[in-house]
């Protein structure tokens, strides 16, 4: 593979540069009222203040902790079902339909209804994030044990494998290959539930401070959230990647997916 | 191991497989199709310690056979008996080397050559032991720890075979397992199946569409003929002295001769089976 020109990262600085100085020349200059388009330098100053005063962190640490759960939990789950469906051919039929509905549903509308089960603390948050994690999790392992080529199955039935020897050598393996090559969707939608539930109701939380802003017709601060939101949600991704590469040594370098 | 080493005797009440009349049959792919009978009533042995190929044109089912002698797959008619008892269930005697890649890609070299034994629950010490012994001997002691998709197709070919032996199987059955290599890879594998073969007789039923494979590994060829409704039509003992290696047994007059003679046989069903494939 070939750069397409040296020192890319330096022009994609420069491209962030320029979109910065177009929107502070626009904003600056009255072409776009600040008071719906914020103002960059007060964007950066707030975000600075943020971590100067060390204010931010309880609210990070809040929404990470409920990306964590959601993923886990989400994971946890749609593994298990995941391959309880795949390997009972009766039990699927029997559910097909409703998780095809309970996929269609959009799910953000059920977090008004788990604030009132959950409360407005993280867990109604962790509820959404999950319904969110479950159905990318719970898809592919779904297919991925449907995918489990019949060979493997043979070779390992010929060499005395039992019926459990197969669920936690080949089965769990091959299903936990496909929960990876799905990490980086759901641990952001993870992160999606846990914002969007602070977002329509809280005390605490990225999510809150961006609805508190906004609720005083504060654009900047909410630029400013949302900036600090794209932040960490580019470092769970790096997370994410550092993880694969640890945990999958055993599959052939694949190309770098595509987008997102 | 979970069998105690028998002497041959013991061993060979009975050939080590034999189909008795064995018909297959594959249920319809769609309704109102009929059923696709593989093979019609073929009857065929291996003796305890003999090297059967069996050959014949490409979709006769071949392996279709092997798949009932493995237990993997039920006859619609007739019986096998695996030395004298009639097969029920999966075979517990054999070791399968299939043709596809086999092996786990989440294991290891290593990983893959012991998980016979970790099926059977043997001690992780003897487990080790035993896996770096059957590396050794397939010449990838130093690549244990790779996985399979940092191996050669020839070295992952190794592994399979180290894999299937050390459960010291009593019949090693075979579904073309060299095809996918290049020529020289090949004769390198073939010889040295030969070699491990050689050092203790166990019962082996190989599958291949190539001739010279089968002529220079075995002690009988059987001809198949072209699918549908295949059976065996052809049967040739290859008195070739061993131990022999494959390149060079090709060069020998006798080798030709046997070579034409299975040849003949097959001409007619090979031709009728490629007439199939245009149609």
């Amino acid at each position: 593979m070939h750069k397409p020109f040296p020192k890319l990262w330096l022009w994609q600085l420069l491209l962030a540069a320029l979109m910065f100085g177009l929107w502070w020349a626009l904003t600056a200059g009255n072409i776009l009222p600040p008071f719906f388009f914020g103002e960059p330098l007060k964007v950066v100053e707030r975000v600075f203040a943020w971590f100067s005063s060390g204010a931010i962190w309880e609210h990070i640490g809040i929404t990470l902790l409920e990306t964590a759960l959601a993923f886990a939990i989400g994971t946890l789950l749609g593994l298990g079902f995941g391959l309880w469906l795949a390997l009972s051919p009766t039990a699927s039929a029997l559910a097909d339909p409703y998780i095809k509905a309970a996929n269609a549903m959009p799910r953000v509308v059920l977090a008004p209804i788990f604030a009132v089960w959950f409360g407005l603390g993280i867990w109604s948050k962790v509820a959404l994030g999950v319904t969110l994690v479950f159905f990318i999790v719970f898809f592919n392992v779904f297919q991925g044990i449907r995918e489990v080529s019949p060979v493997l199955i043979a070779n390992a039935r010929m060499l005395g494998a039992s019926r459990r020897q197969l669920l936690s050598h080949i089965y769990l393996p091959s299903a936990t290959a496909w929960v990876f090559s799905s990490l980086h969707t759901s641990v952001g939608m993870a992160f999606v539930g846990a914002v969007v539930g602070e977002y329509l109701g809280s005390s605490r939380g990225v999510g809150y401070l961006i609805l508190q802003a906004e609720g005083a017709f504060d654009i900047n601060t909410v630029f400013a959230g949302i900036l600090v939101l794209t932040g960490f949600a580019l470092l769970l991704d790096a997370l994410v990647s550092f993880a694969e590469k640890r945990l999958l040594k055993w599959q052939p370098q694949h190309t770098e997916r595509a987008g997102n | 191991m979970s069998l105690p080493k028998q002497p041959k005797e013991a061993a060979a009440s009975g050939a080590a497989l034999d189909f008795r009349a064995v018909t297959v049959r594959f249920p319809p792919r769609q309704k109102g199709d009929k059923a696709f009978t593989a093979v019609r009533e073929a009857t065929l042995t291996v003796g305890a310690g003999e090297f059967v190929s069996v050959v014949g044109p490409t979709g006769c089912g071949k392996s279709t056979l092997l798949n009932v002698a493995a237990g993997l797959h039920r006859p619609a008619g007739g019986e096998i008996k695996i030395f004298g008892h009639v097969l029920q269930g999966l075979n517990r005697q054999a070791g399968y080397m299939f043709q596809a890649d086999a092996l786990l890609p989440w294991k290891t070299a290593f990983e893959n050559v012991i998980l016979g034994l970790q099926f059977r629950g043997m001690a992780e010490q003897e487990a080790a032991d035993l896996g770096n012994y059957w590396l050794m001997k397939v010449g990838l002691g130093h690549a244990g720890d790779r996985y399979p998709h940092q191996l050669s197709g020839g070295m992952r070919k190794r592994v399979a075979l180290a894999q299937t032996l050390i459960v010291d199987p009593k019949i090693l059955l075979m579904d073309e397992p060299f095809s996918a290599l290049d020529i020289q890879t090949r004769q390198l594998m073939e010889n040295e199946l030969l070699a491990l073969w050689q050092a203790d007789r166990k019962s082996v039923l190989f599958i291949t569409h190539d001739l010279e494979e089968a002529i220079s590994l075995s002690d009988r060829v059987v001809v198949l003929s072209a699918g549908p409704e295949t059976r065996p039509i052809g049967d040739f003992q290859i008195g070739l002295p061993r131990p022999r290696d494959v390149a060079e047994v090709r060069l020998t007059p006798a080798f030709l001769e046997l070579h034409e003679r299975i040849w003949h046989a097959m001409r007619e069903e090979v031709l009728k089976g490629y007439a199939q494939t245009l149609s």
